[in-house]
């Protein structure tokens, strides 16, 4: 279940082990993402399967990238994990849970799970991935959460449009963004708590979801467990877990989460020259369009011959148009063919059989979403490493 | 430690539904196994740094060219964006630690 060059560490434990017995335990302890000081824990957490362990305290989980191949569903047990602040609230009793919605509102509302979830609800497949996805691949190297490619998940969301809520609330005229506050908060109260914030249309778009399914399940505590907020096409910092306070309010909001934080350059391609400091940022929002190979993993050595390529692209919301195919370092591309389409926020999966002859390859895939965004050839840097989307490289060697 | 789980025990999931009554959860988290290495003002960086976080918010980071300014300006972010109470007389030591050891 982990990528090859994920378990090259493992791999040599494991041989290692075959000379010393009591060691064997550690073989799947330890995984080694393909950047400098990769070395990551493989862990254990209720609810998850081996998971990837970047950090405990709070707890932070990145997906064993083969899990991609699978499906173009991320099982909840492998789905990824992602706090800021280190008082997760681990003990829930949804009959006791509640949900407010205040501010500038007619109606200030208390509502119980149950009366959230007697609500008419709807379903919808999205995918939500870390504003810090792929960091660890900023070259040059950057500060925060040092992730590889699996700080991403696709699940269906079941769960009442955040719109019916608000209107039962009664917005009032004037009012301009809505925040959203989770039970999750600060070990110091000096700390700023996580709060995020939306424009009032965005949040009133009818796709904005309160949601408390996931595949059909809970969500798993460590995904929000009992309800979350889903804002399909926009990066994971904004679907704020265990969400339990939403308020309108009549300015933009000015809290750390937003203003300082979560930031990306104001220009066309939101990068900067590597190394350097943006004039004006922006708040993170939509994601880049991106795809993978899952099917094959670098380093990988393939007998010669014809062998099917599969994988997975999907962008802000537009939908996936083209996946594209090079075996030959980026000379020649092919359009693979899609697989089903689960909506526009969805992984959308894509395979091409191709023919490799004896040799190394550089195998390459490109996306380009119904919007016209294409993935770039030449990865653009932010000082946060955010939106990397450059067309991945897979490096094989056929014999 | 084992973890104990109770959502595990009850069977949940029928295709497209999901219960009706969700029950409590007392999700126990795994206890923390990262460590600080062994470093000058080790203790100083460990009465300071994990109060907060585990130790691995420090090991996982990449080694940089200028080591001293990149610890220097994250325990500059701890304090003045994060709210740290890090004395000042501490913030030299948690540096040189930091930069010399990671």
């Amino acid at each position: 279940m982990l990528d090859r060059r994920e378990l090259i560490k493992g791999a040599g434990l494991a041989a290692l082990a075959t000379g010393f017995g009591s060691v064997k335990a550690l073989a799947l302890d330890t995984v080694t993402l393909p950047f400098e000081n990769g070395e990551r824990p493989l862990v254990e957490y209720p609810q998850k399967r081996p998971m990837i362990g970047l950090t405990s305290r709070p707890p932070q989980l990145e997906t064993p990238f083969s899990i991609f191949n699978e499906g173009a569903i991320t099982p909840n047990n492998a789905f990824f994990v992602r706090y800021h602040l280190a008082d997760v609230p681990t003990n829930i009793d949804p009959d006791k849970f509640t949900l407010q919605v205040k501010g500038k509102v007619d109606k200030p509302l208390t509502l119980s799970l149950k009366e959230i979830r007697d609500m008419k609800a709807v379903e919808l497949v999205a995918v939500n991935q870390c504003s810090g996805n792929s960091r660890g691949f900023s070259n040059p190297r950057v500060a925060g959460g040092q992730l590889a490619n699996g700080a991403m998940g696709n699940a269906r969301w079941r769960g009442v449009p955040l719109k019916t809520v608000l209107d039962m609330a009664g917005v009032q005229a004037g009012a301009r963004q809505v925040t959203f506050n989770g039970m999750d908060g600060p070990v110091s109260d000096k700390t700023p708590d996580f709060v995020k914030a939306l424009d009032l249309d965005h949040a009133r778009d009818g796709e904005v979801m309160l949601a408390f399914g996931m595949n059909g399940d809970e969500l798993p505590l460590l995904n929000g467990f009992p309800l979350r907020l889903v804002v399909p096409g926009y990066y994971g910092t904004y679907w704020v877990k265990h969400l339990n306070e939403i308020t309108v309010i009549d300015s933009v909001f000015d809290g750390f989460w937003m203003k300082s934080a979560y930031r990306i350059p104001d220009n066309d391609c939101n990068c900067v020259e590597p190394g350097t400091a943006p004039k004006a940022t922006i708040p993170i929002n939509r994601f880049t369009v991106r795809s993978f190979i899952t099917s094959v993993t670098d380093g990988a050595r393939l007998k010669a011959g014809r062998t099917t390529l599969k994988g997975i692209a999907f962008d802000g919301g537009k939908g996936i148009k083209e996946v594209a195919v090079s075996t030959d370092g980026g000379k020649t591309w092919t359009p693979a063919k899609l697989g089903r389409d689960l909506g526009k926020y969805s992984f959308r999966q894509w395979k091409l059989p191709v023919k490799l002859a004896a040799g190394s390859h550089e195998l390459k895939v490109r996306a380009t979403s119904n919007a016209g965004e294409v993935q770039p050839a030449e990865p653009r840097w932010n000082p946060a490493g955010y939106l990397r989307n450059v067309i991945e490289t897979t490096r094989v060697t056929v014999a | 430690m084992k973890p104990t789980f109770l959502l595990a025990l009850v069977p949940l999931a029928v295709a497209g539904f999901v219960a009706a009554n969700a029950q409590p959860v007392d999700y126990k988290l795994p206890e923390e196994t990262a460590a600080l290495k062994p470093g000058p003002n080790l203790e100083v960086a460990q009465n300071n740094c994990t109060a907060c976080h585990s130790a691995d918010y420090i090991k996982t980071q990449p080694t940089m060219k200028s080591k001293k300014d990149f610890w220097q300006a994250e325990v500059t972010k701890m304090i003045k964006v994060y709210g740290a109470p890090i004395d000042d007389a501490d913030v030299p030591k948690i540096v040189e630690y930091l930069s010399s050891t990671y």
